[in-house]
């Protein structure tokens, strides 16, 4: 019979992708930058679950990479209108400049 | 180890290398593009690992739709490469690498310790016709409260982008 490579080699390659996902996420400072991290760590979620599809053969899995780019999908919608909304309203991208409170 | 091992393993570096380079470019610009690569590398694993139909979606929806949304936002608001330099900085990278690190040690370890994990995955391919029909037998209610969701995400956009001329 023929095989893959082992279970926990595809689950360390998900854990790469979302911790580079996080990293992005956390130390950048563009808008644009958090969002594409959230996307990788939303991409590396969905890898994790089809590997886990194919260790149980279940299609369990498999639907839901199906929620996770719905997720995905709605959440770039609404994260780039608030995106272009902010530069509307401050005129910049940068998430350290957003320091004032209205009130 | 097997052709489709070397395929995996190949696949694995491929997709860490675009994703580290999309991560750190300066120009959004060229991130993105370097992340449409990512995907699509990632599509190619979801084929290896039997989901042929999601391989499809992964191309058509991340790097179509998500990716052309990008480029689009980001050709929309003349976005200047960023001033910063990125390695001056590393004093604002050390905390978040440093947590990355821990946590990836923490789930390598937890990984491995995991009985079965060592287990090769076996070769199989679900087709796209079993797949739907698993999908809306057992999961009907989670696609319609998808699809409310998308719905919702729509009216949502175009409630924060009307211009505020017309707007109230």
């Amino acid at each position: 019979m023929v095989t893959l490579v082992p279970y926990s080699h595809v689950l360390i390659l998900a854990a790469i992708l979302f911790l580079l996902g996080a990293a992005c996420a956390v130390a950048r400072r563009n808008l644009i930058m958090i969002l594409i991290g959230v996307e990788v760590m939303l991409s590396a979620a969905g890898l994790a679950f089809v590997g886990a599809s194919m260790r149980w053969q279940q299609l369990d899995g498999q639907a839901f990479v199906i929620f996770i780019m719905a997720v995905a999908a709605s959440e770039v919608a609404v994260g780039l209108a608030l995106i272009v909304y902010s530069r509307r309203r401050t005129g910049t991208l940068d998430a350290n400049r957003y320091n004032l409170m209205k009130g | 180890m097997n052709m489709y091992a070397v395929i995996f393993y190949l696949l694995a570096v491929i997709i860490v290398a675009f994703t580290v380079m999309a991560i750190t470019r300066k120009n959004v610009m060229h991130a993105i593009v370097f992340l449409v690569g990512s995907f699509i590398g990632s599509s190619l694993l979801f084929y290896l690992l039997g989901a042929p139909f999601l391989a499809i979606l992964e191309v058509v929806i991340y790097a179509g739709a998500i990716m052309v949304l990008f480029l689009f936002i980001v050709m929309m608001l003349e976005i200047k490469v960023e001033d910063i330099d990125l390695w001056p900085f590393l004093r604002q990278w050390f905390l978040p690498l440093g947590l990355a690190g821990t946590c990836f040690i923490v789930m390598f370890a937890l990984i491995l310790l995991e009985s079965g994990s060592s287990l090769s995955l076996p070769l199989v391919m679900a087709s796209p016709a079993a797949f739907g029909r698993f999908l809306f037998q057992k999961y009907w209610l989670g696609v319609e409260i998808a699809s409310y969701l998308l719905f919702v995400a729509l009216v949502g956009a175009l409630y924060l982008g009307r211009s505020e001329k017309t707007g109230d």
